[in-house]
């Protein structure tokens, strides 16, 4: 599999990260190194294996269905580079 | 009234003993190490000294001790990697993203440790979002090693990564410890770099919450000292079970230090076939064996396994690391905090603020984890990757079975320059060869200095224990340490 500059376009978005274009091309070489070099795990035989997706193997613990935090929001917005009234600031969205 | 340089060279334990004696205070010992820090600001260790507020600390901390209230890390100055959010000081992660976040709350594992009594003598750099094993990609400027390579002619070496800033403030006695994160051998590699012992727990041994989150599933804090023994300490006042993280183990933390006993006979230690890699210097391969000889001298069994999967790990953690990394730094948006560029749209907002806020190296992974997670790639890639996890863990489960611990080398080279693998992204990567197995098995693994090469530079040997078996580990990794007796001291330590 290997990206082309089109791919890394659409991942790039997805990522929202802005990739100028002349840099387009760099940016897929390096990418299809590193995903050509992940590539060989599919020579491994991994039917009927399990994913992993916890380093440890444990139970989600349940906890009191109650409000524990909250009611901050001088502290939740103190570090946002535009507030306002209680909001973050945020270019128009809706015309 | 001590000579600073006596007390620069004191180990945690020392300085503890001595400061219960009421041979020195803490303020004594924190203004050694902020002249220190002053006197060696090139090695760049710190993004953020906090003189005042240690000296704030140190102070509370000698009246603390003077109503008979000492805890177990009363008075010690240490250094705080920068990825743990700090309340009222800047936490950046290593990033420009991140520059002036000022978090309103204390991540748990600090917290436990200023409640232990600690004194903060600032933010430790380190590569950004600890993606690197360098230190090169911090945007606060380089760390440098505090070791030179005799035949370098003064070439700056890097410390390792990510936790870089850590290791070389510990290693240049720029603080008596410090704490490290380690999500594929952060703690670790920079530990065998610079000559110290670094130790990474099990999974769930420390808290999470608050500690800016990379990959979710491997990130792991973890001790950063100059002696087997301060690791047992430091690591006892960090850990401890944590509601606020949902992969926080609810267990008792035994008392580590009392582990120490230097008895390992008829311990049985294996010895992984797998780990023999080509190319590596021959000076590493014959550290290991000098190791496996110390242990088996101290009374151990030494044992042959197999890992078979190892050489699958690195791959498996560079799809599984950025792919966690990928969702996790969605958050830095430009609107809830640091850096925000202005765009024409919402969208174009984004995307020129993670643009200039993210360095190359995390706006590769990024890339890399949204890749394999997009729409008809995530079988192929993510699940994958998954699933070879399972055969990695499951290597090590097998092993326990025939053994107690395993050694082996903690990297694959010594320290290196900064221009050395500069242009190479895999070439770095393959600095976490060794490391990255135990941490996609969440195992614990620590890394004790046990030699140097032929530049004289410091090289590691690591152990790894099952789950939770960290009591088992320091043991052994206080019998190597007798046996290595590593004594070098960096040329620019203060």
């Amino acid at each position: 599999m290997s990206l082309s500059k089109d791919d890394v376009k659409k991942v790039a978005h997805l990522a929202r990260i802005h990739v100028a274009e002349d840099r387009l091309d760099g940016l897929a070489g390096e990418l299809n190194q590193i995903i050509g070099w992940v590539e060989q795990l599919s020579e491994v035989d991994t039917d009927g294996v399990e994913p992993m997706t916890s380093a440890i193997a444990h139970d989600l613990r349940w906890r009191e269905d109650a409000v524990t935090d909250g009611a901050q929001p001088d502290k939740v917005l103190a570090n946002g580079p535009a507030t306002e009234l209680g909001f973050y600031v945020v270019p128009k969205v809706v015309e | 009234m001590s000579d600073s340089n006596e007390l620069l060279s004191l180990t945690l334990a020392e300085a503890r003993d001595r400061l219960n004696a009421r041979e020195i205070t803490s303020v004594e010992l924190t203004d050694a190490y902020i002249d220190a820090m002053e006197r060696r600001s090139e090695l760049n260790a710190y993004i953020t000294p906090t003189p005042e507020k240690a000296r704030d600390m140190a102070k509370a901390s000698d009246a603390r001790r003077a109503e008979g209230d000492a805890g177990a890390m009363e008075g010690l100055p240490i250094g705080m990697k920068d990825l743990f959010c700090t309340e009222g000081v800047q936490s950046t992660a290593g990033s420009h993203i991140l520059e002036g976040f000022t978090p309103t709350y204390e991540s748990t594992v600090s917290g436990n440790l200023w409640n232990a009594g600690a004194v903060m003598l600032g933010k430790t750099n380190m590569d950004e979002f600890a993606m690197g094993s360098s230190n090169l990609t911090s945007y606060y400027g380089n760390v440098q090693n505090p070791f030179m390579a005799a035949s370098g002619g003064n070439q700056p070496l890097v410390p390792g990564g990510s936790s870089g800033g850590s290791a070389s403030a510990v290693s240049g006695r720029l603080a008596i410890a410090a704490t490290g994160t380690d999500t594929g051998g952060s703690i670790r590699q920079p530990a065998a770099f610079t000559g110290i012992v670094g130790f990474k727990p099990t999974y769930g041994r420390c808290s999470r919450w608050g500690i800016v989150a990379f990959a979710s599933s491997l990130d792991q804090a973890g001790p950063m000292t100059r002696d087997v023994r301060d690791s047992a300490i430091m690591l006892g006042a960090m850990a401890g079970f944590d509601p606020k993280d949902s992969t926080s183990v609810e267990t008792a933390v035994p008392d580590y230090e009392a582990a120490l006993t230097g008895d390992i006979r008829g311990m049985r230690i294996g010895v992984p076939k797998e780990y023999r890699v080509d190319g590596a210097p021959a000076e590493i391969d014959g550290l290991w064996k000098q190791g496996v000889d110390w242990l088996k001298d101290a009374g151990a069994k030494i044992v042959d396994i197999s890992l078979p999967h190892t050489k699958y790990a690195l791959p498996t953690y560079y799809i599984v690391a950025p792919a966690e990394a990928s969702s996790n730094l969605a958050r830095y948006d430009g609107v809830r905090f640091g850096l925000r560029v202005d765009g024409k749209d919402l969208n174009d907002m984004y995307a020129h603020t993670r643009a200039e806020g993210f360095g190359e190296e995390v706006q590769r992974r990024v890339l890399v984890g949204t890749y394999v997670l997009s729409a008809g790639y995530y079988d192929a890639y993510y699940l994958k990757a998954q699933r070879i996890r399972t055969l990695i863990a499951r290597d090590f489960q097998e092993a326990w079975g025939s053994c107690d611990l395993i050694l082996t080398p903690t990297a694959p080279s010594a320290a290196f320059g900064f221009e050395d693998k500069a242009d190479d992204p895999i070439a770095m990567y393959l600095n976490d060869v060794f490391t990255v197995p135990a941490s996609l098995a969440g195992l614990p693994a620590i890394s004790v200095p046990a030699g140097l090469d032929k530049d004289g530079l410091p090289l590691g040997l690591q152990l790894i224990g099952p789950a939770f078996g960290e009591e088992t580990v320091l043991r052994a990794a206080g019998v190597l340490e007798t046996a290595a007796d590593f004594k070098a001291t960096p040329q620019l330590a203060a």
